[in-house]
Formats: C-alpha cells, structure tokens, sequence
C-alpha cells in the first residue's frame, strides 16, 4: 500500500502526428510493439507507436523469470525499462489509443481511433496481442461480475481470506495460483488435463500449503444465486459429475488472439492468429503482424520482443524498395 | 515520523508538479475513533501539498463539518476532493488511500486541475457537454491494478468537462461493504449512477455510452 508506482507517462512526451505520413506506423505498446519500435528508429524510419496502454500483457505479470538477464523483474519493471529505451530514442507513443480500423487505399494504410481521429502510415505492423480466453461455460456472463475474475495481480486483494477457484494449468495459471494464495485462504486449481507450465513453477505451487489441485477435471458451468458459489465438475476418470465451491474463480486457461479487426484483410490460422512468413509479412502488402497475434510459436515475451525485431527490420528492408 | 515519500519519489513528483500553473486545494474528510487509512491518507496529502506551492490541504472532519461533507456528497472516510483554483468542487472525488498504482490517477487529477488539461476529441467534448442529468461515477479499484487508474482518470475527466458528473475512486478493500453491495469480483469495475456497470478500463465512449443510455 505504501509503495507508489509512479508511471513517467507525466514527463514531456513527443508526440503522435495525425498530419503526418509515418514510414512505420506500429499498432500496439506490448513488448512486440516497442521493440519493433526500437528497431525501426535505430534504422531511421519515421515511426510512431499507437496503443491501448503500453505494457500489454507484461503488465498483469507479477514476476518475470525467463527473461534474458532480467531474472525477478515485475512486469511493469520491464515494461518501464522498454519505454524508456523506446523513448530515449525520441519515438512518439499515443496512449489510450484504441484501434478501430485499419484500411489500406492507394497504397497508404489508414488507421482509425475509436475516437475518429486517423493516422497513416506507409506501412503498419500490428502488435496487438491476445486477450484472456474465456471458458465459454453456462454461468460465465452471469458471474462475469460477480465472482469471475481475469486478471490475478488486479483482483487477489479482493479475495482476502477467501476461498478461491483457478482455471488452467499452463505458465500464467500456476502464477496466478502462487499469486492468490498469498492472499486468499485456500486456491483450488481445477484443469481439465495435465499441466502444461515450466516444472520449476509447477514445484513452487506444490509447495504452498494452501493450494489443492485437481487435474483431469473439466469445469461445466459456475454455479450460485447472485454471485458465484463454485463450479460444476467432471472428473476425467471417474466419469463423475459433482460441486467444488468456491467464492470466487480465476479464470487463467489461455489466450485469444486480438485479429477480429483484421480479419477481412489479412489470411488467418484456425486459431485465429494472423498468419506470417519468416519475415513477419501478412498476406496484405507492406502489413506486418508480430507477437502473440502472429502465427509465431510459443507465446513468450522474449519471442514476442524478437518477432517484432523481425518485423521492423523486414519493413525497412520492404521501404527501401518502394 | 518518517516520510511515507521517499527521496526517490519526491524527486519525481517535484518534477511532475512543476508544470502546475494554477492553485488547488485538497479537502480531505476523516473521523476521530476507528477509521482505516485516515491517518495514511493524512500524511500523504500532507506530504503532496509540501511539493509546491500550487498546492493547499485542508483536514475537515465529516461529521464536525457535516455540512461541507454534504456539499460534495462526502460520505466515506477517508475521502477528498480535488478544487479547482476557485475553490470550486469540479467532481473530483477519491475514497480511500491512493497509493500503489492509484498514486497515477491521483497526480492525473491534481495536474489536469491547475491547469494542464489534456485535450479529448471535438466529437466527444460535444457528446460531453450534451449531458445534461446528473451523473455519479463510481470506479472500484485495488491499488494493486495496473488498468485501474485509466478509469478513474476518465470519471475524473468527465466530471472535469461537464458539472453535471461526479466521478470518485473506490479502493475496494478499504470499504468492504461498499464493494459487496456493488458485487464488487473483478476491478476495474464501473458503476454509473448506482445501476449500470462497465468492467476493465473501458475506453471514454463506453462511458458515453452508457450515460447516454440513462
Ligand atoms: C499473467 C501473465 C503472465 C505472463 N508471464 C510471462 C512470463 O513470466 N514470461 C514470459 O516470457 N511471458 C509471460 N507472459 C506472456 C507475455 O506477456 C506475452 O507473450 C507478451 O506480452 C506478448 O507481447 P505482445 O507485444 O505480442 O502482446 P501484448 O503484450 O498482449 O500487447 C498488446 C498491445 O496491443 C494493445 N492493443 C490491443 N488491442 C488494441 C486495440 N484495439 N487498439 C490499440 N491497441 C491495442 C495493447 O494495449 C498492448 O499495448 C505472461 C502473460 C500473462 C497474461
């Protein structure tokens, strides 16, 4: 409570240009988007960073340990850290920047805010990242406000000495289940297979004495009058139906790509991720997709950070020739 | 007593506030006896006005000064209010200690209101000005919550623009009760006028939205 995490976003700012022609325009602040903003000053190229907020998802990220050098960072460390060397470069950033629409007439892409106002760019590499998956269960929406919740760092305090439910068994699930039973009286962790996160977090979690799990469970429907009271479940095994409750459930099973507004321009997987060559190139010319929207393996923040690399790189490459 | 800023952070806010072009005042609510985080506050607002002279605190008490308390619908401790540099209540309202992550929308609103607004669209300046029903924003938080004052900065920002709007942080731990009548699961969460709700930080036209909607 007495730490202060105080964002430099209150310093003088360069700042986006609606007049201007950007070489490089980049759609999204997560690590994709400024290193590929990096990237793309270090060359020379007009380039401005459009986002919803800088960070993305490095900033629900209690602890980063996988990192190059950077073992035990927050996530908001980092993220402070890739702003100011994005910045020191003089690279204008919009925040609060939502995108509404993206268009390519006459060779120039235009980029529409949700609040009308436009930037163009010669070419645009979208770094927008995923979005919490939700479990697409009966009750979900019902409980959306009233005992579901999706973002662990933001919501464990509410949780204090409750009991608490966790969906998923990958990396950010264990993370978050570490994270709440620090605060929370007991965390249930229910995934329908086997886990999927790094064995050293899978230890950890192990070791937290307030922390069930029960895998090869299947969540069918959240449960209770007006809030939410628990889960309904299948046991893999057993074949058998019963209730854990719970006063609240963290929903952790994953990730959707952030493509909706793209997907009448540019080819997507059966995932919905946007699908690219080895040079970050979407199917729409002078259109670059990087980060955990692409079709790229492995959602990390190093490979997100070095795909957006690629795509600077590969657009600078790309202006040359026009 | 020992400063809850350190000299890390007073360097950083000396140099925030020293964009400040206008006066404003700080009016914080407390009560004697049992009042979580009043004392907190206390010593952190007092510690903020320290920073620059733009800045004057004022301690009431909420029952002592009942009727100041009512005059900017003061009814949690601890609460303060934001005026502008006449003096005016412009809707700016925080319940609870704003530390953590809050500390953002906190020097938002303090820099917004001496004078450096920040600039939204012409279109929704006009669809802010066209409100013309009382509007009261609440936006639950946790100081832990990285998205959380985006919102609160948007109630502020809308209150700013239109005197019809109040927009107030709610740290959710601190008033527990207030949280669970409002089923208070996940923050951000928006409630206008004690009815509607948004979850997360939505952008300032699914505010509009839904006042418009009222
Ligand atoms: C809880 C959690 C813990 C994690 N822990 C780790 C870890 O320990 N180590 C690790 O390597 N990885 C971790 N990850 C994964 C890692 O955070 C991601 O792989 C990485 O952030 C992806 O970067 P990105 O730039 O592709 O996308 P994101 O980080 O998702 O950034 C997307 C950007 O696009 C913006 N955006 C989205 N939509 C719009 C729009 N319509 N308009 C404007 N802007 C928009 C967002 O605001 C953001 O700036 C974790 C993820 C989560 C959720």
């Amino acid at each position: 409570m007495f730490n202060f995490s105080i964002q430099p976003t209150f310093t003088e700012r360069e700042s986006v240009d609606g007049s201007k022609l950007y070489e490089i325009l980049i759609v999204g602040g997560g690590p994709s988007g400024l290193n590929a903003a990096l990237y793309a000053s270090r060359k020379g190229r007009e380039v401005a960073i459009l986002a919803k907020r800088v960070g993305g998802q490095l900033l629900n990220t209690s602890s980063v340990e996988n990192y190059l050098g950077k073992d035990g960072s927050s996530g908001e460390e980092l993220t402070e850290s890739f702003r100011s060397h994005v910045e020191s470069l003089k690279v204008p950033i919009l925040e609060d920047a939502e995108i509404r629409k993206l268009e390519k007439n006459e060779g120039i892409f235009h980029v529409t805010l949700a609040d009308g106002r436009i930037f163009r760019g010669k070419t645009v590499i979208l770094n927008l990242g995923t979005t919490n998956r939700k479990l697409n269960i009966p009750g979900e929406d019902t409980f959306a406000s009233n005992g579901i919740a999706y973002c662990a760092i933001c919501d464990a305090p509410l949780y204090k000495g409750k009991d608490v439910l966790l969906a998923g068994g990958g990396n950010s699930a264990v993370e978050a289940a570490i994270d709440v039973a620090k605060v929370a009286k007991t965390v249930t962790v229910i995934h329908r297979s086997e886990f999927r996160a790094d064995k050293i977090l899978v230890d950890k979690l192990y070791e937290m004495q307030n922390i069930t799990v029960h895998l090869q469970t299947q969540i069918l429907e959240a449960v209770g009058d007006t809030r939410l009271t628990g889960v309904k479940v299948l046991d893999k095994k057993t074949k058998e139906e019963r209730i854990i409750h719970g006063d609240g459930l963290f929903i952790e099973i994953g990730n959707d790509p952030n493509t909706s507004l793209v997907k009448d321009l540019v080819e997507l997987n059966a995932s919905g991720e946007v699908i690219v060559d080895d040079k970050a190139r979407t199917s729409l010319e002078g259109l670059y997709a990087a980060g955990d929207m692409a079709n790229t393996p492995y959602k990390q923040i190093i490979i997100a950070a070095a795909s957006g690399a690629i795509a600077a790189l590969a657009a600078n490459e790309y202006l040359n020739t026009i | 007593m020992e400063k809850m800023i350190n000299k890390e952070v007073e360097k950083q806010l000396r140099q925030v506030f020293g964009a400040m072009k206008e006066d404003i005042t700080l009016v914080l609510f407390t009560q004697e006896g049992e009042c979580y985080s009043c004392a907190e506050t206390k010593q952190l607002l007092s510690e903020v006005a320290e920073l620059n002279p733009h800045i004057s605190f004022v301690e009431k008490d909420i029952h002592k000064d009942a009727d100041e308390a009512s005059k900017y619908n003061v009814e949690l401790t601890p609460s303060f209010v934001v005026l502008d540099k006449e003096g005016k209540y412009r809707g700016v309202k925080f319940n609870g200690f704003p530390g953590g992550h809050e500390i953002n929308s906190f020097i938002s609103a303090l820099m917004e209101l001496s004078g450096n607004a920040s600039d939204v669209s012409p279109e929704i300046a006009a669809r802010i000005a066209k409100i013309d029903k009382p509007v009261n924003i609440k936006v639950f938080v946790t100081l832990s919550c990285p998205h959380c004052p985006g919102a609160v900065e948007k109630a502020h920002k809308l209150a700013m623009l239109n005197k019809n709007i109040e927009g107030e942080m709610i740290e959710a731990q601190t008033f527990y009760d207030l949280s669970t009548k409002f089923n208070v699961s996940g923050v951000p969460k928006i409630v206008i006028n004690d009815t509607l709700e948004l979850i997360g930080n939505q952008p300032i036209e699914a505010f509009l939205s839904q006042i418009e909607a009222l």
